[in-house]
């Protein structure tokens, strides 16, 4: 594939949810390799990029597209999506009681990288990649995500991305709820995993996480569109004014497009 | 794997891998309804002392006398004239399967039976109809003083322990299907394991109906002398018929002073089955007494595994699952009744329904006065695959004592969105995603199994899901 032509392309990509638009036409090139940071305050939609990105049935894709290493994915399953090599990094990771992580990530391992790893190989790379997360082998035996604390479910998380090695990871506030040594302990913990063959868009309303995952590309999203991308530089200036100037802006052009229809 | 202790799973007859039957050659076979005749035949053709033949007599009488229940599962279907009361497939027990008859042998190698026993067992009863056609135990226990046997053989061979405990905890009279077991029962097993004794691998009793409209009554009594201890595991199948078959057991256990009785129960009848079991057990100063009960198969199930702490600091556990899918209705549950000090209790029931079937926990904690710093945990969990199933919890709390700590927890489930999404983001098909959940939702029952039989249990598991699915 050439360098030109984007892994990750989402094109005017229109989501509602309960027949409420939500995000209203993004557009946005991933790049294996880059990293990406989607930036915006709360209810501009970011979840819902995410969400709808890997699938989430609750989440209405009314128009647009998103293609994957060139082709749309919209009409597949999230597994599907999965073993195409997207990755979605949950906020909120829910509780599945009774299952290991272990087994877990076995089967996980299977269905995205196929049967041909044997046990023996699957559990040295598990372990050798906690190690490398700093995270106790012992958590294997833990339950997926019960009963875990906010900072060990975003590492399990990343543990999870470590192991699937996606072409695409997309990161959904992954630094919400974490003191700031969890923050550090699970930002170190995705620099030491990404590759050049992995493309990541970190989605987040502060910039406190991208002080250790460092994005070429700065996005910013505001009711449902992107209204500005740039490099790093926009974190500073997003830090030092808030998102009230881009809001307002934002607002004035939807004004003035409203009163053009009216 | 090559084993298959297939006793395991499941509902749903379209996907029941063991309703096959065999072609009849039997040595005797009732006619169909119960008489106080029938049940001096029965007697007869045992050979028994006379004082057995009185208690079935007894008990005769007040199975006849005893109302249907009025509670728990709609047992409106069972015909008791319609019913074979005995049926006897050989002329005795063997202790080498190549006695047993070819075609008989040849069902329990389907099911695995012989396999089983050679790689992880250590002793083996496997009974067809209503007689234990083969019966065998390790050498080594034997020299310790273990006794295996069916339960015909071990009254003919060890009257007086038999007589000393038969029916001492579950009286005939206790309800109307224990008295219909104490008039009719055969075979089952008798174990008693002396002193000190710890049998380290299980145990295993195999129960087989094949004729139709069968009614299998096994008798099973199991005695730890103190200080020992037994894992004593059961399982169960039969063929696929249009009309019903009776399966109703009496299930006692002893566990004297420091013994530890852990009985494992696998129940995988096809859906033509009432499954109607009385199980108790006495548990001694700090004995403990662990019933493993999974409930997969029949028709209707009412079973409430049962353990009196009547020593000090003794213990008991119940984790009991159930699969109730289209027909089937699992009435599940425990009954336990401390009725001294420092005793502790613990009950986890697990149970799934889907395709309209129904899962009830059925649960009675009592606490004597008298009985001090008891502690119990009730854990109830009812997962629910589809709109059109039906779970419902009963549980009966009876506090006679001030200083008890008690808990009690209860939740009814669906499988969620987000959980379906959350694994299949992570590649995981839809059907291997819900698998995955009901797996884990049975992990609680599954990690209390022998290694064989949770592979086992979870390979068809997710063949039920598939099924399910579809």
């Amino acid at each position: 594939m050439s360098s030109s032509t984007p892994t990750f392309l989402i094109e005017d990509l229109h989501v509602s949810v309960e027949d409420k638009e939500i995000l209203r036409g993004v557009n946005l090139a991933v790049q294996q390799g880059e990293i990406h940071a989607l930036m915006g305050p709360n209810g501009s939609g970011k979840s819902t990029l995410a969400n709808a990105l890997m699938g989430h049935p609750k989440y209405k894709v009314t128009s647009g597209r998103v293609l994957f290493q060139g082709e749309d994915v919209l009409a597949l399953t999230p597994d599907e999506r999965a073993r195409k090599g997207l990755f979605l990094a949950f906020q909120y990771p829910v509780a599945i009681p009774g299952v290991s992580l272990g087994n877990f990530l076995r089967a996980a391992t299977r269905a995205v990288h196929g049967p041909g790893m044997t046990t023996g190989a699957f559990r040295r790379e598990l372990v050798e990649k906690m190690k490398l997360l700093k995270m106790d082998p012992a958590f294997a035996a833990r339950y997926v995500n019960d009963g875990l604390s906010g900072g060990e479910k975003k590492r399990a998380e990343v543990l999870q991305m470590a192991m699937l090695q996606p072409k695409i990871a997309v990161m959904d506030e992954t630094d919400s709820g974490l003191d700031i040594d969890a923050l550090r302990i699970v930002a170190e913990s995705v620099n030491a995993i990404h590759t050049a063959e992995m493309g990541v868009l970190v989605i987040t309303h502060y910039q406190r996480l991208l002080n250790y995952i460092k994005p070429e590309f700065v996005h910013v999203l505001v009711a449902g569109q992107i209204v500005k991308s740039g490099g790093p530089e926009l974190i500073e200036h997003l830090e030092a004014e808030g998102y009230d100037p881009i809001i307002r802006e934002t607002e004035q052009k939807l004004a003035v497009g409203a009163g053009r229809e009216a | 794997m090559a084993v298959k202790p297939q006793d395991l799973m499941v509902p749903g007859a379209t996907d029941y891998q063991y309703g096959f039957h065999d072609v009849e050659d039997y040595k005797f076979k009732s006619g169909k309804g119960l008489t106080r005749e029938m049940v001096i035949q029965i007697s007869e053709m045992k050979n028994e002392p006379l004082w057995m033949r009185e208690f079935r007599l007894k008990a005769y009488e007040i199975f006849m006398r005893k109302p249907m229940p009025n509670w728990g599962a709609d047992l409106s279907g069972i015909d008791f004239d319609n019913i074979h009361y005995y049926v006897k497939p050989s002329e005795k027990t063997e202790n080498n399967w190549d006695e047993v008859p070819a075609y008989i042998k040849d069902t329990f190698d389907k099911l695995g039976i012989p396999e089983a026993e050679r790689k992880f067992l250590a002793g083996v009863s496997a009974q067809y109809e209503s007689e234990v056609v083969y019966h065998n135990i390790r050498e080594d226990l034997e020299k310790q003083g273990v006794l295996f046997l069916d339960m015909d053989s071990g009254l003919r061979e060890h009257e007086d322990i038999v007589k000393q405990y038969f029916a001492t905890v579950i009286p005939a009279a206790d309800n109307k299907f224990s008295a219909l077991n104490s008039a009719v029962w055969s075979g089952g097993s008798f174990i008693y394991v002396p002193k000190g004794v710890n049998v380290e691998i299980p145990l295993q009793a195999y129960f087989r109906i094949n004729t139709e409209n069968m009614g299998q009554f096994e008798r099973t009594l199991i005695i730890a002398d103190e200080g020992s201890s037994v894992h004593y595991i059961e399982g169960c199948t039969a063929p696929v018929y249009s009309s019903d078959s009776l399966h109703s057991a009496v299930v006692e256990l002893i566990a004297m002073k420091d013994a530890h009785i852990r009985y494992t129960t696998i129940q995988n009848w096809s859906n033509n089955v009432y499954n109607l079991v009385t199980k108790r057990a006495l548990a001694y100063d700090h004995a403990v007494v662990e019933w493993v009960d999974g409930n997969l198969g029949s028709k209707v199930t009412m079973k409430y595994p049962g353990i009196y702490l009547v020593g000090e600091g003794a213990k008991g556990e119940v984790i009991s699952v159930a699969f109730a899918s289209e027909g089937q209705h699992q009435d599940a549950g425990a009954k336990i009744v401390h009725a001294a000090p420092n005793t502790t209790s613990t009950i986890t029931s697990k149970s799934i329904s889907k395709g309209g079937g129904r899962t009830s926990y059925r649960g009675l904690l009592k606490v004597h006065k008298g009985a001090e710093n008891v502690k119990s945990f009730v854990r109830c969990d009812a997962l629910m695959l589809d709109e059109i199933s039906r779970s419902d919890t009963y549980p009966s709390i009876e506090i006679d004592e001030d200083q008890v700590s008690i808990e009690h927890e209860a939740s009814v489930s669906k499988i969620s969105d987000e959980q379906m999404f959350y694994l299949m983001s992570r590649g995981i098909g839809e059907t291997d995603a819900k698998t995955m959940i009901v797996n884990g939702f049975f992990e609680a029952f599954t990690k209390e199994l022998p290694m064989e039989y949770a592979v086992e249990l979870n390979r068809l598991l997710q063949l039920q899901m598939e099924g399910a699915i579809g």
